[in-house]
This record gives C-alpha cells, sequence and structure tokens, in this order.
C-alpha cells in the first residue's frame, strides 16, 4: 500500500472563518474512507484542498506526490471529483456535457461514452437535455464524469444525499469496484450509518478538527459505547436476584433497563437468562453509528 | 491552446442551445434592414452613396445595441457559473484559469462576430439586389466599420468578465453592466456635451479633448466610422475630427486596448480568487 494523499499539519483561514484547523491524515491506495461531519464541519474545504483549488494556510497537501494546487495540473488527471449537488449546463444533452468534460481531461470519446452504462444512465435518457434529469440521473452523470480516465483518487462530497436506497445501493456497488483496482476514494457524508461494511475508514471532522481516524471497528472499541438491556419480567413473578444485584437498573412497572459496558454485558446477559420463565420479553440494543457519532462529537465538546 | 478551443466551443455550443445566437443574429438583422430602408427613403436619388447612409445609421445602432448584446452575455460568464456550481467542476480539471476566462472570451466573441457579420451582410446585401451602384471606397468604409463593430463588442465583452470576476452574485452583475451601458452610451456623452458648452466657446485644449475621446471606447468607434470620408459629412462629426489629431491608427491601439485592460485584469482577479 501506498500513500496517494498527504495531508500534514494543514490548517486554511479564511477572513473570518477558521474552516480547517490542524488536520493530518494520510490516504493509501485501495482504501475508501469515508470524511464524516456536520454541514459546515470542514469536509468540502479539506476536499477543495485536495483538489488544490484553494491553497492552506499552514501546513502542506500532497496528491499522488505533487502540490495540487501548483505546476501543470497534470496531477488533476488522475482525479477525478463530484461537487455536493453537482450541476451541469441544462440545455446540453448528457452526451454531449460528458464529451466536454472528456476533451479537457484528454480522454477518448468512445471510452467516455462507455461509462453510460458503467454508471447505469439509460441510452435513451443519454441524449435528452440535462433539464430533463431526475436528481439520480444528475448524480450518476457526475459520477461518471469523476470516473473519466481512470483516476487514481476519487473524492466524492456527499455523493449518496438525495439519491434513493436502490440507487445508493448500486452506487456503493461501484465504489467497491473502483476499490479493488486500487483506486483510492474519499468520500464525505454527514450521516455514518450508511457507512457500515462500505468505508474501511472514517474520519470524523468538527469545526474544522479531526476528532476520530479509524475503522468503524476500532472507533467503537475506543467510543466503548454501553450496550442498552431491557428485560419485562413475566407477570406474577418475584423479583429476580439479578435486579437488585447491580446498582444501575431503572424499573418502570414490570420493564427493567440498564445500559451496560462491553466488559458486563456477556456475564450479565448470562444471569439474566438464566430463568428463562420469570421472563416476558429480553431485548439488547447495540450502540448504533448515530450514537457512536453523537458520542465523538460530545466528546469534542467537553474536553 | 487546446483548452481555449474546447471552453469556447462549449461557449458556442450553449450559445447555439440557448438561442442566443440565433436572436442577436435575427435582432441586428431585423434592425438594420429596417434602418437601411428607412435610411434610404429621405435621400432618394441625389447622388449621396447609399451605402454611405447605412454605414452611418449601423454605427448609431452598434454604439447602442452591440455594448448591451456584449454585457448581456458576458456579465454572467464567471459568477453564473460559479453561482450554479458548475466553474468549481471545472476548476477541479486539469485547466488553467485564464484558459476559461479566454476560451470563453473567444466563444463570446465567435458569437458576436457571427451575428454581426449575418446581420449587417443582410443589409449590404439586400442594398446590392436594389441594383444600387456602391463605390469600391465606400466597400472598404463598410467592411472596416462591421470589423471595428465587432472590436466594440469585445470590449465590452472584457469589461463584462471583469464585472463579472469582481461580483459576488449574479444581479450585482447584472447590475452593474447595465449600469456601465449606461454610462458609456448616454451619460458620458452627455456630461461631454454639457461640458462643452458650459466652456461657452472658449477653446478646449485639443489634448484635454482627446483624451475624454479616447476615454470612452464608444466615442473612438464614433470617431473611426463617422469621423472621415463621406460618412464625416453625412453625420457631421467630421468637424470634431479634423480638430482631433488622433489618426487611425492610434484610435484603433486605443480599442485594442481597450479590450486588453479589462480582459487582463479579469484574468488576474480570477486568478487570485480561491474557488
Amino acid at each position: 500500500m501506498t500513500i496517494t494523499v498527504e495531508i500534514a499539519g494543514v490548517s486554511k483561514r479564511y477572513s473570518k472563518l477558521h474552516a480547517v484547523k490542524d488536520v493530518a491524515f494520510g490516504l493509501n491506495t485501495g482504501e475508501t474512507v469515508a470524511l464524516v461531519g456536520h454541514n459546515g464541519a470542514g469536509k468540502t474545504t479539506l476536499i477543495k484542498l485536495m483538489l488544490g483549488l484553494i491553497r492552506p494556510t499552514e501546513g502542506h497537501v500532497r496528491v499522488l506526490g505533487e502540490d495540487p494546487a501548483r505546476g501543470d495540473f497534470a496531477v488533476r488527471q488522475r482525479l477525478g471529483y463530484l461537487p455536493e449537488s453537482v450541476s451541469f449546463h441544462l440545455a446540453l444533452t448528457g452526451r454531449e456535457t460528458l464529451s466536454f468534460y472528456a476533451r479537457l481531461k484528454r480522454v477518448d470519446l468512445a471510452s467516455a461514452d462507455r461509462l453510460f452504462e458503467r454508471v447505469g444512465l439509460a441510452q435513451e435518457a443519454v441524449d435528452r437535455p440535462v433539464r430533463t434529469y431526475s436528481k439520480g440521473m444528475r448524480q450518476r452523470l457526475g459520477l461518471a464524469q469523476a470516473l473519466l480516465g481512470e483516476p487514481r483518487v476519487l473524492l466524492l462530497d456527499e455523493p449518496t444525499s438525495g439519491l434513493d436506497p436502490a440507487l445508493r445501493r448500486s452506487f456503493y456497488d461501484l465504489i467497491a469496484g473502483l476499490r479493488e483496482q486500487g483506486a483510492t476514494v474519499m468520500l464525505s457524508s454527514h450521516a455514518l450509518t450508511e457507512l457500515e461494511g462500505r468505508a474501511d475508514r472514517v474520519i470524523i471532522v468538527n469545526r474544522g478538527i479531526k476528532i476520530a481516524d479509524g475503522t468503524l471497528d476500532e472507533l467503537r472499541r475506543i467510543a466503548r459505547l454501553p450496550t442498552r438491556i431491557s428485560a419485562r419480567l413475566a407477570d406474577g413473578g418475584p423479583a429476580p436476584a439479578w435486579a437488585n444485584g447491580g446498582s444501575h437498573w431503572k424499573r418502570t412497572g414490570q420493564l427493567l433497563e440498564a445500559d451496560v459496558s462491553p466488559e458486563e454485558k456477556i456475564r450479565l446477559l448470562h444471569d439474566i437468562t438464566a430463568h428463562p420463565e420469570q421472563l416476558a420479553t429480553l431485548t439488547v440494543a447495540e450502540p448504533t453509528l448515530d450514537d457512536l457519532y453523537a458520542h465523538f462529537l460530545s466528546g469534542q465538546e467537553t474536553p | 491552446m487546446t483548452n481555449i478551443l474546447i471552453i469556447a466551443g462549449k461557449e458556442i455550443q450553449e450559445g447555439l442551445r440557448n438561442r442566443w445566437v440565433l436572436a442577436t443574429t435575427l435582432l441586428l438583422a431585423a434592425l438594420a434592414l429596417t434602418l437601411s430602408f428607412l435610411g434610404s427613403a429621405p435621400t432618394g436619388n441625389v447622388g449621396v452613396n447609399r451605402l454611405d447612409v447605412i454605414i452611418v445609421s449601423l454605427s448609431s445602432l452598434t454604439i447602442f445595441l452591440l455594448p448591451l448584446i456584449a454585457l448581456l452575455l458576458s456579465h454572467d460568464a464567471v459568477v453564473g457559473e460559479s453561482e450554479r456550481g458548475t466553474m468549481l467542476l471545472l476548476l477541479s480539471y486539469p485547466i488553467g484559469r485564464s484558459e476559461v476566462i479566454f476560451g470563453k472570451f473567444l466563444g463570446h466573441l465567435a458569437i458576436l462576430a457571427f451575428a454581426t457579420l449575418c446581420g449587417y451582410g443582410a443589409a449590404a446585401v439586400a442594398l446590392t439586389s436594389t441594383g444600387a451602384e456602391v463605390g469600391p471606397e465606400s466597400w472598404i468604409a463598410f467592411a472596416s466599420m462591421v470589423g471595428y463593430s465587432i472590436l466594440l463588442g469585445a470590449i465590452f465583452l472584457a469589461i463584462g468578465y471583469l464585472m463579472s470576476t469582481l461580483a459576488s452574485e449574479r444581479s450585482t452583475a447584472g447590475g452593474i453592466a447595465i449600469g456601465i451601458w449606461l454610462f458609456f452610451v448616454l451619460i458620458y456623452d452627455m456630461a461631454l456635451l454639457g461640458g462643452l458648452v458650459a466652456a461657452q466657446g472658449h477653446a478646449v485644449p485639443p489634448l484635454l479633448l482627446d483624451l475624454l475621446l479616447i476615454g470612452n471606447p464608444t466615442d473612438v468607434y464614433r470617431l473611426l466610422n463617422l469621423g472621415s470620408g463621406s460618412a464625416g459629412a453625412l453625420s457631421g462629426l467630421g468637424g470634431i475630427a479634423d480638430h482631433s489629431r488622433l489618426s487611425t491608427p492610434v484610435l484603433t491601439a486605443a480599442l485594442l486596448i481597450w479590450t486588453a485592460v479589462p480582459l487582463g485584469l479579469a484574468n488576474l482577479i480570477f486568478w487570485r480568487r480561491e474557488a
């Protein structure tokens, strides 16, 4: 694995706003990395820095070994970018739009045409003006232009926002294919939930600061979020012994609820299920990705 | 260079698709034909070359219309694309910012040149079809009038780009464009005339007058087309032109500088700006 994108001690200050503060990370070949944060957390600024559209106030950015903001832009030939809520000239057709971008990247038009099939844009739609496209079709056209010229690094800014679940799925399938070909994919998102099993690594940013970086499992381990166990007791039975043992049970009527740390979980479940006849129902809720995300965000606010 | 041509090609393609090319060509042709037929009515066949009459009419038309068309085309070029979000994507491609500006300029200039050539050419064709005799000198004057008209359009395209890179919103750029049009086409000359009247016959230093005339590209255009030959006698501008020491090469250079400076500034500002 080689590093394709390197961000070292990068800060970006606009006249009033400190958009990115001292962020550092590296991306490797064949890696799919999700950049997660609220709107305005600095995701788009980071992506613009990697594209060389803006220059860092401090620190340096290297993409495929070069500074993307200077030079003859050779590095941009091997870079694909899908902006947030991509838009095109409405009067031109999908094919005209894509061939314009293909010419700019010096990609031959036949291979550009094949991209329509790859992103699932129907042939009859290709020759219609972009004005008639649905949000999903525009996003597919946007993805097609990002894939021009087999890019080594793909930067996708909120690529799945506004897509229906079926489209979202085919979108992630496409990204999985790119990963196998060794492309580095960075996609930004404002939610963790859809990234399970799809991103190798997650980088969480908030207010311009990187607050977490790792696989989802690593993040879960670091966060040590409790599991919520709720048990409804069978009618008429006496209160079981385990209900009095731990101090953190909350009882409302027949319902018992507790937040349990990862270490106690197994032992406690064993105790609870030792006498199945005492229980009406038992629910074990693992922390969701949203909980995990909220944990990291709140962790930053009260350091 | 290839990138400039690609951008120019796309501008032309968009212009054809959203009917800009068609609309401006038809507008110019319709007005040129109307003016040339109405313009020839009062003179009848009193010996004045009829093409010279057309040159005078079309020059006046150009001064009002071409700057307006050019500003309408160009004020949106940068700020509009930034607002629609297409500029960000374009700049992420392997293309320099000056290539974007020059490419757009070239594309818009091609649209403008096409509309002017077709529109004014239609008037010339209509005139010859009536069997009027036109001397070679008048044809040269007509051709240079068309050429200078396109150059005048280029100036206002460049000024429009400057506005478009400076403004942060489309509506602002549009408002400024209208203001610029009013200033150069109407207000400037009225103020100049007012000033000359207020001077009450005191001689205005010739250098000052020259500078004031060069300070407005539409006046330079006027001097070039109406200041000499039989067109000068027809328009009455020959009087001013005789006093002015501005020669045709100087005036042409002034028009070229009026194109290069705003375009260069627009390029510089766009290059320094962060997307």
